[in-house]
């Protein structure tokens, strides 16, 4: 009965959340028709090794790790609803989202997180007009991969100069928040400046997306500090191939 | 957990009413809207219709709330299964 209270706990939490969602907010998703055909294939082709070397690494460590599929299943439900969450920002009186893959990253490895994130990019896209398909190879390249490898990256770094996990937590979910929106002002920078310069409009779409995305990288990097810290305290073995530097 | 899951339902709580205390006249629109699509239209390359357009209103209201569902049933079940509930301190079992 407690049971089933918490999973219709979480279904009403799920139901919240979503319902202040009455119109489609893509945020870092690329809607479509804004990339040119070149430059979208171009992202889609970089983005498709990632996401093959992924499925690559889930199918071994998921032999090696009995419960590695409930808990990519977990975090990439989590990574799904939390990317389509629309948090009004008051410093900036708009909407945005969180990423949610510095937080899997640390979790489930980078490229496991690629797998998660393309899936719920893909969800997105199909059902919920919530990016583009044409747009998907982008949007992969920056939540997914550049989300992800800057994540884990930060945390790694962090932990080898000596930070206590938890702070090593909170700059990952931190720097990979600001690491997709940079990404994603670089690809549309690259797409639409046409005649003026790269290096300016980059910095001007980055900068549009600074008061937004300060206190909302901010609040990912507590997100991703508390999930670990959760983890780490309840089932440390799940993080021990990747504390180990074993997985990726 | 408890504490973690309350400290954030009142950080987010704190959030939103600062938010409409401080910029009530604020639209609330996504940052798409502010920022990538005011860039691409002054591009010249401004957004299209998607491609599988679940609709408006609450056609869409409707898909949110499925996607919700499911990805809040994903979560639960998989959360029930890694990690359990605690036995008491009397070695009974947890409850099922």
């Amino acid at each position: 009965m407690i049971n089933h209270m918490r999973v219709l706990t979480t279904l009403l939490l799920a139901f919240a959340i979503l319902d202040s969602a009455s119109e489609p907010a893509y945020a870092m998703h690329i809607s479509e028709g804004i990339l040119p055909a070149h430059w979208a294939a171009l992202w889609f082709a970089l983005a498709i090794p990632f996401v093959a070397w992924g499925l690559r690494n889930l199918r071994i460590r998921s032999k090696e790790e009995p419960y590695l599929k409930a808990l990519v299943g977990l975090v990439g439900a989590a990574v799904f609803v939390i990317s389509c969450m629309p948090i009004p920002v008051p410093t900036a009186g708009t909407c945005s989202h969180p990423c949610g893959t510095g937080m899997a990253a640390i979790l489930i490895g980078p490229t496991l997180t690629v797998v998660v994130a393309s899936i719920a990019l893909v969800l997105q896209a199909l059902f919920l007009a919530h990016g583009g398909l044409t747009t998907l190879g982008a949007d992969i390249l920056s939540m997914g991969v550049i989300g992800a490898f800057a994540g884990y990256g930060v945390f790694v770094l962090a932990r080898r100069l000596g930070a206590p996990w938890v702070v090593a937590a909170f700059l990952a979910g931190l720097l990979s928040d600001w690491a997709v929106y940079a990404a994603t002002s670089f690809f549309l920078a690259a797409a639409l400046h046409g005649d003026g310069s790269l290096t300016g409009m980059f910095l001007a779409i980055g900068v549009a997306f600074v008061p937004t995305q300060v206190p909302l990288g901010i609040l990912e990097g507590f997100l991703s500090a508390g999930c670990y810290s959760f983890v780490h305290t309840r089932r440390p073995e799940f993080l021990g191939m990747l504390n180990r530097g074993g997985a990726l | 957990m408890r504490k973690l899951l309350v400290s954030g339902t009142i950080l987010v709580a704190i959030g939103v009413i600062v938010a409409l205390l401080v910029a009530p006249e604020a639209q609330w629109s996504g940052i798409d809207e502010a920022v990538v699509n005011k860039f691409a239209k002054d591009a010249g390359r401004p957004p299209r219709e998607p491609y599988i357009n679940p609709g408006q209103g609450d056609v869409l209201l409707f898909c949110f709330l499925v996607a919700g569902a499911i990805g809040g049933f994903i979560i639960g079940y998989q959360y029930r299964g890694l990690f359990p509930p605690k036995a008491t301190s009397h070695g009974d079992s947890p409850h099922v």
